[in-house]
């Protein structure tokens, strides 16, 4: 049978993350056919609608409010269910991001269903679905399906890939207008710390660094090979205990899990609580003085050596193959 | 102030983590706190001990649970609620995990209410909102610090990253993040303590529940592990020729630049 499906879009910065068009691939397997909704909601959102189509959704509504600027789970919780009750959908699909993974639960809970967080692969369409996502910080996988009722999942940036964006396409992008009241959570200010550009969780690249990185100066080289490569920055727990980089950029079981298509571990031995951030990458390369670090048992290719010259020389390099 | 901190008995994912018939093999490892919900334990410890009131850790389990509730009671929690569900249910998902929380916390006015961000065992992170939400109480996740100034809440949270300040108030649910605060070890006089503190064991059936209101809404098919990647290749020779084929490599075998 088939299902229609609302995915909600997420916007940073006025443009939408690429985990938007990898829930509407996410949702054309669980659609079975079915019709894909998007759903955007901000201040100002109406113009991304039509990118949501592009990338496979059917139409787009929006909901646009002084009071949906930041995200707070009640803001977002109304917009949500009265989009619901409009289109009542057989199924909801959410990226597993903070946005996501804050406000997945409150709406399942609003809705008496299940709910599958980070879905990072789905085997099967439609009612025939199953989910696949990482337990025990990615040293397993578990396979699971609805019992019964509406469906909703959460997938994991980075692992479910987008369809090709169709410029042809083209669909309805309607507005709802619904009366956000009541917020209990005020946001009194935010403060960026990440690094300019690319989201670490949805970089295709990370240079990550550790204890051998010594400083927070001994972090530029590595800043300057993820910016020719167009990634981001990460570190291990050593080196945010260190104090040479902040905690946002800390990979591992606490801290974030990132999937890249290529991770570049340098001065990183390669402890259990780091590799449970990262091990799930799809190409690793480990750098390291020590021939004996753990980083080597999970890397694709190695370099015993001193990242503070292997990083140099590796920029060089690339820099040849991108001019060519 | 009545503060609830939700806790989780959890495989140590340090372990090596083994399947057998579909399942983790759990014989002989090592369990813990979720490191989380330390946070989270450590966290109402100090507002009780700024604002006064009472700490009440509750956990949903089989017997073994109890020893992660003792080591609760050791850091200083005063009580401990065991929902013993071992002769009812087979199978929980996070949708019945928040039921039976939340039943047992609607008649019991929490003002705070604290848990971990994520198990490191499931790592769905759906509980605690689950339970705000089921209490109609406002909630806010992954927070890094708290301030509390009677009924108004102070609170900065990180989202990837970012950090967010937020205004609120009680009855609040929050879910802790790293970085909050540091948890502290048991001292040996607290571990002797722990052992007179009071710990509860209920039953679905003390809290009106039949295994129908919270069976689970999603079912586990299969457990596996990833497959075994293959031993990588540690390049040899020069530095820069090792460099060379590196990027080599990445560019035409692996094709990630």
């Amino acid at each position: 049978m088939s299902k229609k499906v609302v995915v909600l879009g997420e916007a940073r910065e006025g443009a939408l993350r690429n985990v938007s068009f990898e829930a509407i691939a996410a949702a054309k397997k669980v659609a079975g056919g079915g019709e894909i909704v998007g759903l955007l909601f901000g201040d100002a959102v109406q113009s991304l609608g039509e990118e949501m189509i592009k990338y496979g959704a059917d139409r787009v509504i929006t909901v646009e409010h002084p009071h949906l600027k930041h995200y707070t789970s009640d803001g977002f919780g109304q917009a949500f269910m009265a989009v619901y009750e409009q289109e009542k959908p057989e199924a909801i699909v959410f990226g597993h991001t903070a946005l996501g993974k804050d406000l997945s639960p409150k709406i399942a809970s609003k809705l008496d269903s299940g709910l599958v967080s980070d879905v990072t692969a789905i085997e099967g369409e439609g009612d025939d679905a199953v989910y696949i996502r990482p337990i025990y910080s990615g040293k397993a996988f578990e396979k699971v399906k609805n019992k019964e009722g509406l469906l909703f999942i959460s997938v994991r940036p980075n692992n479910i890939a987008p369809l090709e964006k169709d410029d042809s396409r083209s669909g309805d992008v309607s507005s709802v207008s619904v009366d956000i009241t009541n917020l209990r959570s005020v946001i009194s200010e935010v403060v960026r710390k990440s690094t300019e550009g690319v989201d670490l969780s949805e970089a295709k690249v990370v240079v990550a660094g550790g204890r051998g990185v010594k400083s927070a100066e001994g972090f530029a080289p590595l800043e300057e090979l993820a910016n020719l490569l167009g990634g981001a920055v990460g570190a291990s727990r050593g080196a945010c205990d260190a104090d040479y980089c902040d905690y946002s950029l800390q990979i591992g079981q606490t801290g974030k899990v990132v999937t890249p298509d290529l991770y570049i571990a340098a001065g990183i031995s390669g402890a259990i609580q780091h590799m449970a951030g990262m091990s799930n990458s799809k190409v690793i390369v480990a750098i390291n003085k020590d021939p004996e670090a753990n980083i080597f048992k999970v890397a694709d290719y190695g370099i015993v050596g001193d990242l503070f010259e292997v990083i140099p020389m590796m920029i060089e390099e690339i820099k040849k193959i991108k001019t060519n | 102030m009545n503060i609830y901190a939700l806790v989780k008995r959890t495989f140590d994912t340090e372990e090596r983590i083994a399947v057998s018939n579909g399942k983790i093999v759990e014989d002989g490892a090592e369990f813990i706190i979720n490191p989380y919900d330390e946070y989270a334990i450590e966290e109402a410890i100090q507002v009780r001990d700024e604002h006064g009131g009472e700490v009440t850790v509750i956990t949903i389990g089989d017997e073994e649970a109890e020893k992660q509730l003792r080591t609760a009671l050791a850091m200083g929690a005063d009580k401990a609620v065991l929902i013993n569900t071992e002769d009812d249910l087979d199978e929980m998902d996070e949708f019945t995990a928040a039921k039976i929380i939340a039943e047992y916390l609607k008649d019991k006015n929490a003002d705070l209410i604290l848990a971990g961000n994520v198990a490191i065992d499931g790592g769905s992170g759906q509980v605690g909102p689950r339970v705000a939400e089921l209490l109609a109480i406002n909630y806010v996740t992954t927070i890094t610090n708290l301030e509390i100034d009677g009924t108004s809440v102070k609170i900065i949270r990180d989202v990837e990253g970012d950090s967010e300040t937020i205004e609120t108030s009680l009855p609040l649910l929050v879910t802790a993040q790293q970085g909050l605060n540091e948890p502290r070890y048991p001292s040996l006089p607290g571990i002797m303590k722990a052992k007179k503190k009071p710990l509860e064991e209920l039953e679905l059936d003390d809290l009106d529940l039949d295994e129908d209101d919270v069976e689970a809404k999603t079912e586990t098919i299969e457990v596996y592990l990833p497959p075994q990647k293959a031993a990588g290749r540690v390049l040899e020779g020069d530095l820069s020729d090792q460099v060379k084929e590196l990027v080599d490599l990445l560019n035409k075998e692996a094709k990630v630049l």
